[in-house]
């Protein structure tokens, strides 16, 4: 923020500042709200929504205060005169603001003119009255020394460091019911303190070069792969992504239907064509959904290489599952798939096997990873292709439903698109979309609206 | 202490000497690959049109900061956890609060839904990662039924039913394997504390939040910083990130009170989304990317789509 108020500040590219006459006296170093908008919106190209927003933040914080009505601090676009706080009075430079500070300014202020305190102003003034009781006299003497002072000064400058104080004061005791920007979360006070704890003796040192080294030997793959790789994955899952292509029938959230989740229920009669296109896409995919693995396992009956897929599953529920169960699953899952001559025998490889069956005396969450891996990669080379070339898929892709796009709801102030579910990635047209512009979309039947 | 574990001919200077070297080295080998830059590649793909996303629903409830949510694998409930010490299971679709529980601290910094959606975990000052099974049984005291899971030395930041694999501490973004329990990689290229890490859908990269006001996207495979997406007007840090189900948007709550969307591929923002009165300090998209919840210091939650 304060790269942002100094670059705004200074002299030859900074916003216009002009001496501006405040009822009778003259005050050096104003701009308008008007002028900040326009000199934020063309640094930034931003739109003006946003230049209002960060406006207002700069206010808040207190590195802008306005000359008219100090409590409001929403940044205006029109002739509304502001100025910028000085740094002394920072946020960042001068924390924390002492209680004795707070009652120096408080006691200043109602000397100066009786009942200028607000409600709680007057409220925080007694408490402090009491908590500072012991220094009270060195309060009252600091606060009238620096009325005296100030009598001293331009009528101008007794109004700028009035506001300047003000504004300060607002940033760090706001008022009830303001929220206070200066809160932190609990992990800035720890952080700098784990920070503190770490020293960086040899151990530390050690670990890192430990570190680098293996990240050194690591295999790495060329950018222009790994970048073209996103650019496919997001091509492929564009249709299904509902915030860049919109749902069928209608995004619940929009149109405040259900009707697509209960379409894609887990356990629905009909899948939709979407969800049976996805199972394609990678095995992984066809797993996850317990629709497409009921499918896999009907197929792999077919080809008696069912085991294969129950014998994954029970590793699966090993790997998550409760650890008071763990040595009874994995009893089970021995029994079942790898005790020679067991019913559900699955074909792992002797190497993988032998390591599998050591493992098996201790026994732990992960023991029996080796195996499903080596099973995992069985189903996705062989099963899985010849899955998808199958009778079975194909006919489940044939099948699946391709719902119909609902209306959307009709409320009186809203025009109602033809494509009821407008995609919110809504396509780009000729229309130049300059920032802060609306964009004209055309519509099938000719005509257009306005976003 | 100074001189414990060191042997002959070692210093502490030498040891940071040689670790500077070879991270330089590290460096040099990671460029070495370095043929393209994503938005080279991401040229030929469509530009994306002009976003029109809204608040459709706003949970209220919290008393205070919403600090931590969660989405259910059933796509409409999320749990949230908050500052004052509650935390909230609601239907967000019709907006109606199912189950309410009051942790014994506050500042309830992490809160997750497990994958059969019959219970919750959560955490906070307390060093403690407490699951509760959610009941319907208006006769069941839910906090008599909770097991601590975890205790860790300092507090809870977050925490997650599948495997939180990644973690980011300080500037330094790192993957860890569970098992071992070895850090695998470590990226530091952000400027500033860490706030938010999440994996690409592909599970090939993963993109982070930081103070230093940018996002960035880490390729696993390539082992560099292949994206940085940041704006001179955006100078608060990013809280929270999360990508779409594509992968092509990442959405990004910041601490001036925005939802930054960004085109990952492209590099430019898509979006900015107002709305929240106070930072925005949690960020995901639903299981089914239909939408997206973000929690806020404002005391609420909004689902965006």
């Amino acid at each position: 923020m304060e790269r942002v108020v100094v670059s705004m500040q200074d002299p030859d590219r900074g916003v216009k500042m002009r001496s501006q006459r405040l009822l009778v006296t003259v005050i050096p170093h104003m701009v308008t709200g008007a002028d900040l908008v326009e000199w934020l919106v063309q640094k930034f190209c931003v739109t003006e929504e946003e230049v209002l927003h960060l406006g207002t933040l700069l206010l808040r914080h207190g590195y802008l205060y306005p000359l008219r009505s100090p409590c409001c601090l929403e940044l205006r676009p029109d002739d509304t005169p502001y100025r910028f706080q000085t740094p002394y009075f920072w946020v960042s430079t001068l924390r924390p603001a002492t209680e004795l500070d707070y009652a120096i300014y408080l006691a200043k202020k109602s000397f100066r003119k009786q009942g200028a305190l607000l409600e709680h102003e007057k409220e925080h003034y007694g408490q402090l009255q009491r908590k500072v009781s012991h220094m009270w006299d060195l309060v009252v003497t600091q606060a009238r020394e620096q009325l005296r002072a100030s009598k001293h000064r331009r009528k101008g400058d007794r109004l700028v460091i009035t506001w300047q104080e003000q504004t300060y004061w607002l940033v760090n005791r706001p008022p009830p019911g303001v929220p206070s920007v200066l809160e932190q979360g609990p992990e800035q006070g720890s952080h700098s303190a784990k920070r503190e704890l770490r020293t960086k003796d040899s151990g530390f040192y050690r670990q890192e070069i430990e570190c680098i080294r293996k990240a050194l030997s690591r295999a790495r793959v060329k950018s222009s792969i790994c970048l073209e790789a996103y650019l496919k994955f997001s091509d492929q899952y564009k249709p299904h992504d509902p915030i860049m292509s919109g749902c069928l029938p209608s995004n619940p959230w929009i149109t405040d239907d259900d009707a697509y989740w209960i379409m894609n229920a887990p356990s629905v009669a009909m899948p939709t064509r979407l969800r049976v296109e996805r199972w394609a896409f990678s095995f992984w995919e066809l797993l996850g959904d317990s629709m497409g693995r009921t499918h896999f396992l009907e197929f792999l009956g077919k080809e008696f290489s069912a085991e294969n897929l129950c014998f994954w599953e029970a590793c699966e529920e090993l790997r998550h599952g409760a650890q008071a169960q763990l040595s009874h699953r994995v009893d089970a899952v021995y029994q079942q798939f790898l005790a020679p001559g067991a019913a559900r025998w699955v074909n792992v490889d002797s190497r993988t096997m032998e390591l599998t069956l050591g493992g098996l005396r201790q026994p732990h969450r992960y023991v029996l990873d080796l195996a499903q891996m080596h099973i995992y990669m069985l189903m996705k080379k062989d099963s899985y292709p010849r899955f998808l070339k199958s009778d079975l898929y194909r006919g489940l892709l044939a099948d699946a439903l391709v719902p119909p796009e609902t209306r959307r709801r009709v409320f009186p102030f809203m025009w109602k698109p033809r494509h009821s579910n407008p995609s919110p990635a809504l396509l780009p047209t000729s229309v130049e979309l300059a920032s802060g512009k609306s964009a004209i979309i055309p519509d099938d039947d000719g005509g257009s609206q306005e976003v | 202490m100074a001189t414990d574990g060191l042997h002959e001919n070692e210093t502490l200077a030498s040891l940071r000497s040689e670790a500077e070297s070879l991270k330089g080295k590290l460096d040099e080998e990671r460029a070495k690959l370095h043929d393209v830059e994503l938005h080279q590649v991401a040229e030929r793909v469509e530009a994306l049109g002009q976003f029109v996303m809204k608040t459709r629903r706003t949970l209220k409830g919290h008393g205070n900061k919403v600090l931590c949510m969660d989405w259910c694998k059933d796509k409409r409930r999320i749990v949230s956890s908050s500052q004052d010490g509650k935390v909230i299971v609601w239907d967000s679709f019709s907006t109606n609060k199912e189950h309410a529980v009051t942790m014994p601290c506050t500042w309830v910094m992490a809160c997750a839904y497990a994958p059969s959606g019959c219970a919750i975990a959560c955490g906070g000052l307390d060093n403690k990662c407490s699951v509760y099974p959610l009941t319907f049984d208006k006769n069941e005291n839910m906090a008599a039924k909770k097991k601590s899971v975890a205790m860790h030395t300092n507090y809870l930041s977050a925490c997650s039913f599948t495997n939180s694999d990644m973690q980011g501490c300080d500037k330094k973004a790192m993957v860890w394997d569970m098992r071992s329990g070895q850090c695998v990689q470590a990226f530091e290229t952000h400027e500033s504390d860490i706030n938010s890490v999440r994996y690409y859908p592909s599970g090939d990269a993963f993109a982070s939040g930081s103070d230093d006001a940018t996002c960035r996207l880490y390729d696993l495979r390539a082992d560099r910083e292949v994206a940085i997406y940041s704006k001179e007007s955006i100078i608060f840090g990013a809280s929270s990130v999360d990508f779409s189900l594509s992968g092509r948007l990442l959405f990004a709550g910041y601490n001036d009170y925005t939802i930054n969307v960004w085109d990952v591929l492209k590099g430019s923002r898509v979006s900015i989304l107002f709305g929240h009165e106070n930072r925005v300090s949690t960020l995901r998209v639903s299981p089914d990317g239909t939408a997206f919840c973000s929690g806020s210091w404002d005391h609420t939650l909004r689902v965006w789509a």
